[in-house]
């Protein structure tokens, strides 16, 4: 097996987890910078939308470094897609498998599933729910938690902050409720 | 002559206040901030665009930004996440703990900065509500970007949500519990 090949199958946890907790001396070393992702939200936001509101009004331009990663973030999206993509179907647990057929969701090809997360579906209630109320949720509770994943569970757990530990518990408690009692009646919609 | 000087002495005062209120305001309910007091030229950012590509290489290849694998973690199917996220929180903290220990610089010689988060109420509800949006759409912030990357444009619609969400937040903060 080649290097290549080698690197287009799927990374265990034991190499992108390390890979990804190193992003956060390598943020600090590099200039000072706290690794988070939400914030690049509030400073799309601070940067066209301010509407005199307080919380926007603040030198985004000292933040800008954060859309530059961001950017990153989706450049290497691209990078990883187009040069070094995984051949093989995703494989899934069998019981989600089973559960998502149940939904008439069979195909479990890409990391999105284009099944439900596509263009045509955006105008239908349950699309509705996934993409737009789903997105609005994500932006409305990182923001207000002051964090998010990256932000309090990976940068503020490290730095032994204890609100981060209660916003990360709260972000765990809200994924389990969603997925196993109120996603089950979206996907049947 | 004399008057233009006061003011513009009023000026600079104005201006070294802002500085620290810049500061509070842009601590905000904010862990990720700018702790540097330098000032660079603009492309010196795209140093942080290149950590940005790896993160995000990362994020496809350990299939973190999957939608299946999101859900299969809410559903205790896969240890993957788990991993994951453990595994970088453990190298984080050895990371933090390290620059503490050794007042380790950054690479312009800054002394590397932290501060401690207050909690509030905000981290309780936020928290809640950003975790049901992150089982809905399989994607916190982060992955969002990537998942735009490799393709999946209808996120884009996700993302500009959780714009709104951000902004609708930002509008309405003064009447939230905190």
């Amino acid at each position: 097996m080649g290097i290549i090949e080698f690197i287009k199958q799927p990374w265990p946890w034991y190499v992108a987890g390390p890979v990804i907790g190193l992003t956060v001396p390598a943020l600090l070393i590099l200039g000072n910078k706290t690794f988070g992702i939400s914030s690049s939200l509030r400073h799309v936001c601070a940067m066209c939308l301010p509407a005199n509101i307080p919380f926007f009004k603040y030198d985004w331009k000292k933040e800008i470094w954060n859309l530059f990663f961001v950017a990153g973030i989706a450049f290497g999206g691209i990078v990883a897609i187009s040069l070094l993509k995984n051949p093989s179907p995703i494989l899934i647990h069998p019981n989600l498998a089973i559960e998502l057929a149940s939904y008439g969701i069979n195909d479990f090809h890409g990391l999105v599933p284009s099944q439900l997360f596509n263009w045509g579906e955006l105008m239908s209630v349950k699309g509705f729910i996934l993409m737009v109320v789903g997105g609005f949720l994500v932006g409305f509770g990182t923001r207000y938690a002051g964090g998010c994943t990256s932000g309090h569970a990976i940068m503020g757990i490290s730095n032994l902050q204890w609100p981060s530990l209660v916003a990360t518990c709260c972000f765990m408690a809200g994924g389990f409720l969603m997925a196993n009692v109120i996603l089950p009646f979206i996907l049947s919609l | 002559m004399e008057m233009s000087k006061e003011i513009m002495n009023q000026n600079t005062d104005i201006q070294q206040i802002s500085e620290e209120q810049d500061y509070t305001l842009r601590s905000t309910d904010a862990v990720c901030i700018n702790e540097s007091h330098l000032h660079h030229k603009w492309y010196y950012n795209f140093k942080y665009m290149a950590v940005g590509v790896l993160f995000g290489i990362v994020f496809v290849k350990a299939e973190i930004i999957s939608w299946f694998r999101i859900q299969e973690m809410f559903r205790f199917q896969s240890f993957h996440m788990y991993g994951v996220i453990g595994s970088a929180i453990m190298v984080g903290m050895v990371s933090v703990w390290l620059i503490k220990k050794f007042n380790i610089k950054t690479i312009h010689g800054e002394t590397i900065e932290f501060h401690d988060k207050v909690f509030n109420k905000g981290q309780i509800y936020g928290g809640l509500l950003f975790g049901l949006g992150w089982a809905i759409t399989g994607a916190c912030p982060g992955p969002l970007f990537a998942q735009i990357g490799t393709g999946a444009t209808v996120i884009v619609v996700t993302l500009l949500s959780a714009l709104a969400g951000t902004w609708i937040y930002g509008y309405y903060r003064d009447q939230l519990p905190h």
